[in-house]
């Protein structure tokens, strides 16, 4: 990497001086220490809100667990909205915004476009995920994070997440121009590195949702201020999905390019086919757009052809992409493997994966419960005549904790394990928690999600503080299997907490008071013939990659992605089966 | 390497397992997409799509229309309704109640128009899990034809305020 360095000062002498950068001691990479600044701070804030969220969370789930009913009712809405708003906006989007910087600039061996615009972006953000809190709290915004009109928060809720939208947008812009001047500067060779494509990808995803929520929350804000008449809800709801749906898509393109690079760092694997790999990245860019009709096929307003047009060809090309990735992250981790000597049988690699790496098995729960669980139930819930059985029961959070939280979340702490010794130069302590954390975190998840899903077929309702409906006037309630499975997302709840608050010990602990890695190489969590063979790999790079890299066969990867389809078409089957079931209704 | 950059010309085409991958994925996809339109056509659920624009106080008005021709009883001080078979029938969404209780014969269809006084409700009937949304302004109109008889009770699944866990609702099948 250091020749790269003296081509930057060949072209650009202007460059040298502000670019202050360290070449990191485990990558070779060049880290430039203003951006790196960012990398740092929006993790850090990250983080911090990740806290608040998961507070929240774990009243929620004593107070869902009906044996136990921990929060009243204003409070339990209160914290539902503060989870919600949290965990889905202020953890993951300020952990996206230092994957960008990261992306842009170490990947691309590259000063950051603008340091200013970097302190506006900051600000703006802080500010507005601070305001949403406080009114939040202040009990003036019991809104959920959706905010359906004419339900009315205080202006502050829309205008803190305005204020942090606009941050946002402003980051995106900045990840652009860096992108440019990088490619003006010739500060690399050749085509961008995947890692940063499916950021780019997440990026121009991002401007995208920010358009759709302009249009929705801006109009709501001059409302609560009375200075305009309300939105028509139906209006509302349309675009508001052009958000929130996008905004999962955002969080589904970052996580993959997370896969994609942690599958490099821990097991030195290569992918299989660029054109394959980017490719996908682009279905998600042209296809999830209207996708988010899928969130809207049981309203008012809309015709049977345009949710069924909608959601079939734009989603199902979006799930393609998912699909394809499915595939090439493992199976690109399989050649890795086999060509470190590991060919025994079709599931020998896959025994010898470094499952001792936080890291490493933190994605590769990402990438499974994401597949076979967030994956299956999503698209099979977002088809038209299955959502009548689904639509705001507890399979929905059933579904999405699966995706976001088993999926992007696990997947962005994996990458902390990363961040951590590369970016802060810090070690771990308590090397053994850290190994069991991402299974505590996961398997905690994957059993909330079970819960929940399993509740919903039974009509339990989401957003609903209690399901037996005390004091309602006609008295109802559900069969007790239903509140069986309350309790098991009740305990799936706390175990997927305990994980969390661990994982932040972790960091927190290193980040704050770890032994310095400053000139030293990261310490290996496998032993160290494995590690020199990992290395080995990665330091190949591309150069030495010949054609013979695709004849490598991956006949595990195969068999693990029949099995997926398989399950998949099981439960889409056995979905349709229980439709039939249902009043006849059109 | 994700994190180096490819030189040169990079484009192939996906070549053994990957393109066999593509493949079966792209086809599982197309089935998907197909089984929609297809279910439109040949299936008994799918969701209604027949939605009219009114004015709140004007649904309000037909509902209470609707209860004065063809109230039968009383639950609880909700007017119990029974419609016409294959007639219409109104719904209305409040904070927080469902209103009025309707009465309804088995393999008879109606035509149930629904609607909210005031915030998005979530119409939710149970056990059966049938879930529609509900907006005001918007007059939804189910058709409907109940297959099971029994007593069935309608929640509301979308958060509507602090009284929003006790919005209840029933409709009777003889």
């Amino acid at each position: 990497m250091s020749t790269e360095s003296t081509t930057i000062s060949e072209t650009d002498s202007s460059l040298v001086k502000s670019a202050a950068h360290r070449i990191c001691d485990t990558t070779g990479l060049s880290i430039f220490t203003k951006a790196e600044f960012f990398v740092k701070v929006n993790a850090v804030l990250a983080v911090i809100f990740l806290l608040i969220g998961a507070v929240a969370a774990i009243s929620l789930a004593l107070t869902r667990w009906s044996n136990i009913m921990l929060l009243n009712d204003i409070w339990y809405y209160r914290m539902l909205t503060l989870h919600g708003v949290n965990m889905l906006v202020f953890w993951i989007i300020f952990f996206e915004m230092a994957i960008l910087y990261f992306a842009s600039t170490t990947l691309l061996n590259t000063k950051m476009f603008s340091k200013k615009l970097a302190h506006v972006s900051l600000a703006l953000m802080a500010a507005g995920a601070i305001l949403t809190n406080y009114i939040i709290l202040d009990g003036r915004a019991d809104v959920m994070l959706t905010s359906y009109p004419p339900l009315e928060a205080h202006p502050i809720f829309y205008l803190g997440i305005i204020l942090f939208a606009v941050g946002a947008l402003v980051v995106c812009f900045n990840f652009f121009a860096t992108l440019y001047i990088a490619k003006k500067n010739k500060t690399y060779e050749g085509s961008m590195p995947l890692v940063t494509f499916g950021a780019a990808t997440a990026a121009i995803i991002a401007v995208v949702a920010l358009v759709h929520g302009a249009i929705a929350l801006v109009p709501t804000f001059f409302w609560s201020m009375g200075w305009m008449e309300m939105m028509d809800p139906g209006v509302y709801r349309l675009f508001w999905w052009g958000l929130g749906h996008h905004s999962q898509q955002i969080n589904v393109a970052a996580m993959v390019a997370v896969w994609y690079f942690v599958a490099t760092m821990s097991t030195g694997a290569k992918p299989l086919n660029e054109t394959v790999c980017r490719g996908a990245f682009i279905l998600y860019i042209l296809f999830i757009n209207l996708a988010a009709a899928h969130h809207l096929l049981v309203d008012p307003g809309f015709s049977a052809e345009w949710k069924i047009w909608n959601t079939s060809y734009a989603m199902y090309l979006a799930v393609l992409a998912s699909m394809i990735h499915g595939y090439t992250v493992p199976a690109s981790m399989e050649v890795a493997m086999r060509r470190k000597g590991y060919t025994k049988g079709i599931f020998g690699w896959f025994a010898k994966l470094p499952w001792k790496d936080p890291g490493f098995s933190a994605v590769a729960l990402s990438v499974i419960i994401f597949g076979f669980i967030g994956g299956i139930t999503g698209v099979t819930l977002g088809t038209e005549q299955i959502n009548i059985m689904a639509h705001n029961t507890l399979k929905i959070p059933g579904h999405f904790h699966a995706t976001v939280v088993g999926g992007t979340t696990l997947a962005f702490m994996g990458l902390c394990y990363y961040l951590v010794p590369l970016i802060f130069q810090k070690d771990f302590y308590m090397k053994t928690l850290a190994r069991i954390q991402p299974w505590l975190f996961g398997g905690g998840i994957v059993v909330m999600s079970l819960g929940m899903s399993f509740a919903g077929t039974y009509g339990v309702p989401r957003r609903t503080y209690d399901s037996d409906f005390s004091g309602a006037n006609l008295e109802t309630g559900f069969d007790p299997i239903a509140h069986f499975f309350l309790g098991v997302l009740g305990v799936g709840g706390v175990i997927a907490f305990i994980g969390l608050l661990l994982f932040i010990v972790l960091i927190v602990a290193a980040v704050f008071f770890g032994p310095s890695l400053k000139g030293k190489k990261m310490p290996t969590w496998q032993n160290d013939r494995e590690q020199k063979m990992t290395d080995d790999l990665i330091s190949r790079g591309y150069e030495e990659e010949g054609k013979d890299y695709e004849h490598v066969k991956t006949p595990g990867t195969i068999v693990l992605v029949l099995i997926f389809l398989l399950s998949f078409a099981i439960y889409y089957f056995a979905n349709w089966a229980a439709l039939t079931d249902l009043w006849h209704i059109s | 390497m994700s994190i180096f950059h490819p030189k040169g010309n990079w484009y192939r085409t996906p070549t053994g397992a990957e393109r066999l991958w593509v493949g079966l994925a792209l086809a599982w996809c197309l089935v998907m997409s197909v089984t929609m339109p297809w279910w439109h056509f040949q299936g008994k659920q799918n969701a209604p799509s027949e939605t009219y624009q009114v004015e709140p106080a004007d649904f309000i008005q037909r509902v209470n229309q609707f209860i004065e021709t063809n109230q039968v009883g009383e639950m609880n001080n909700i007017p119990i309704v029974e419609p016409a078979p294959g007639g219409d029938a109104y719904l209305l969404g409040q904070m927080w109640e469902w209103y009025p209780v309707l009465k309804l014969k088995k393999d008879q269809t109606y035509r149930i128009h629904i609607s909210s006084a005031d915030l998005q409700h979530g119409f939710s009937l149970i056990p059966l899990n049938m879930n529609l949304h509900v907006l005001p302004g918007y007059d939804y109109v189910m058709t409907i034809t109940p297959t099971t008889a029994g007593e069935f009770s309608i929640i509301c699944n979308e958060f509507c305020g602090i009284g929003h866990h006790r919005m209840t609702g029933k409709i009777i099948v003889e």
